[in-house]
């Protein structure tokens, strides 16, 4: 029977992430339309399967474990190859990967080595008879496509955050496989993971995200971002290209077209125009906050609320009234 | 040192788009068009290690009509030695085709490295690149955001979400590139002259079954107009109102 559905579960020193409960998630719907189980596949260095019985509650039917002490970092090709040999020979439907930093280098050489296309980064999929149909934001966010997946079996990954991680907990059996080949052949090798600000929240996960651009006007005005961010108290922070590329802010915080794409909950843009390279990243968010000094800016047509005013003078006013209001509630 | 890199035509993204007629497309009238972002940062490292060298080969390649020729010639005139246009009536969405017909190209072409951006800007796939690694069978790392290349190996920075990986691979190797890693030049007045003369060759593109298909496009909701609140500091009070009672996010 070729209805079952396997979902990768990304890890990162060990644990499961976000992304891998929310594969198994869209896993679930495809399965459940086809039919199938929901097997989740994880893999990491001796006592990963530790971690097998959480993946139950997001309603995964097996859970398939593959330990092996260079499974420890990031292994691609050891990964690819188990991925696509577990495909090849369990008669899978469809393949469901996060398309996060991760995802996006495994999820193609699964699907090559499968001989298939990848319907890449969707923020919506299900399976409607012998295809699979999916929603991929093109055009950096301004043109939706529909794109529709004839291959059999179906890889697709998804958009870190389009589908909510669902717990519906059930009792999920445990395998252990071996690896395919030695995972410690590997050509590319990862020799070091560099881990970010661990109190820091990444931008793909907070619910707030407060951003600055060149009308902050010299670096050290920063402090005033972050401050606003540390009296939300879930909040990330972004920056517009020009910054990053001043050097005011690492590269990695760059919101836009070439940046990272997000939708918080809210987004607070201080001291940024608008350019349309920084809105693709963005105009996704539920609701955005625009503070400038510059009335005509076009961020002020996409911000469902604006300040026209000194960035100096505004900031520091909103991160008090906001500990004033978190400290309320 | 011969580095291949495979680049795409992208319309430019600062405009409104409208969806054709036919519902599967883009409106293309009026549409600038040039080299997607992140090839033209790929071209830009290929281009700075071969300089660095004083020795090597950079070949453009690019798969679509011959409209996607005046974005090879903007690769010969940033400095590229060669181009080679794999010819198609149209590019398709599928990436395991196009990965194909890139591959059947690259396949014996004695390139040390082969490089491409991390995603073209308009299909935003991210997949072809790896995918041709694959058929290959050459190491890969998607998205570096660092590339060296020294003695026979590469070492390459990947972003992650809230981290980053260092990894290490032998050459030949396929390497996707991510910002960060060259800022592209302009081509110059000389460079564009030059590039007329470069060969661009020209072949039919072998490209696979296409089973992965846009079915329709259309455009996001819009927006609905926002609205200032007020002027300075004095604005803040009802700011927060806004946040807590309407958009209740606070």
């Amino acid at each position: 029977m070729a209805n079952h559905v396997l979902a990768f579960v990304e890890t990162r020193a060990g644990e499961p992430r976000k992304v891998g409960f929310e594969a198994i998630t869209a896993a679930r719907a495809l399965a459940d339309a086809a039919g199938g189980e929901v097997h989740a596949l994880i893999t990491g260095a001796p006592g990963v399967a530790g971690r097998a019985e959480s993946l139950g509650r997001y309603a995964a039917d097996a859970v398939v474990v593959v330990e092996h002490a260079a499974f420890a970092d990031y292994n691609p090709e050891a990964l690819a190859a188990l991925v696509a040999e577990r495909v090849r020979s369990g008669g899978y439907r469809a393949v469901v990967f996060s398309a996060s930093a991760q995802g996006k280098d495994l999820a193609p050489r699964v699907a090559a080595k499968l001989g298939v296309p990848l319907a890449a980064d969707l923020t919506s999929v299900q399976l409607s008879g012998d295809k699979v149909v999916g929603t991929h934001p093109v055009n950096t966010g301004k043109v939706l496509a529909t794109v529709t997946l004839t291959a059999n079996p179906a890889v697709v990954s998804l958009r870190p955050g389009a589908v909510t991680a669902a717990e519906a907990p059930r009792a999920a059996r445990v395998e252990t496989a071996a690896p395919v080949g030695d995972p410690a052949a590997s050509r590319v090798r990862v020799t070091q993971t560099i881990a970010g600000n661990t109190a820091k929240l990444d931008l793909g996960d907070a619910p707030v995200i407060v951003s600055g651009g060149r009308g902050l006007k010299a670096p050290e005005n920063f402090k005033l971002v972050e401050d606003l961010a540390a009296a939300f108290g879930n909040a990330a922070v972004g920056a517009t290209r020009a910054v990053t590329d001043d050097g005011w802010r690492p590269h990695s915080d760059q919101i836009g077209q070439t940046g990272r794409q997000v939708s918080p909950d809210l987004y607070v843009a201080v001291g940024i125009s608008g350019a349309i390279q920084h809105l693709a990243g963005m105009r996704t968010s539920k609701t955005i906050v625009a503070i400038n000094k510059d009335r005509e800016a076009p961020i002020f047509k996409i911000a469902d609320y604006g300040i026209v005013g000194d960035v100096l003078e505004v900031v520091p006013a909103l991160t008090a009234a906001v500990k004033q209001a978190r400290g309320n509630s | 040192m011969k580095i291949a890199v495979c680049i795409k035509r992208v319309p430019e993204m600062d405009v409104r788009f409208k969806i054709a007629p036919n519902s599967t497309s883009v409106d293309e009238t009026g549409l600038k068009w040039d080299m997607s972002d992140f090839d033209g940062y790929a071209v830009e490292a290929a281009l700075q290690m071969t300089e660095k060298l004083g020795t090597g080969e950079v070949v453009v390649i690019t798969l679509g009509p011959d409209a996607t020729q005046e974005t090879l010639r903007k690769a010969l005139s940033m400095g590229a030695t060669r181009a080679v246009h794999l010819k198609a009536d149209r590019i398709p969405f599928d990436n395991f085709a196009i990965a194909k017909a890139l591959a059947a190209e690259l396949q014996g072409g004695g390139y040390d490295l082969i490089l491409f951006g991390k995603m073209s800007i308009d299909s935003s796939n991210g997949a072809v690149g790896p995918m041709t690694a694959e058929l290959l069978n050459l190491p890969c790392v998607a998205a570096a955001s660092k590339l060296e290349v020294a003695n026979g190996r590469g070492t390459a920075r990947r972003e992650l979400e809230g981290a980053a990986e260092l990894l290490e691979f032998p050459l030949p190797a396929l390497v996707t590139i991510d910002e960060g890693v060259a800022r592209p030049r302009y081509p110059s007045l000389k460079g564009i002259m030059a590039a007329k003369k470069k060969p661009l060759e020209v072949k039919p593109a072998q490209l696979g079954d296409v089973r992965l298909t846009v079915s329709t496009m259309a455009l996001p909701p819009e927006r609905p107009a926002g609205r200032i609140v007020g002027e300075g500091a004095a604005a803040v009070p009802e700011l927060v109102r806004l946040l807590q009672t309407e958009a209740k996010v606070l």
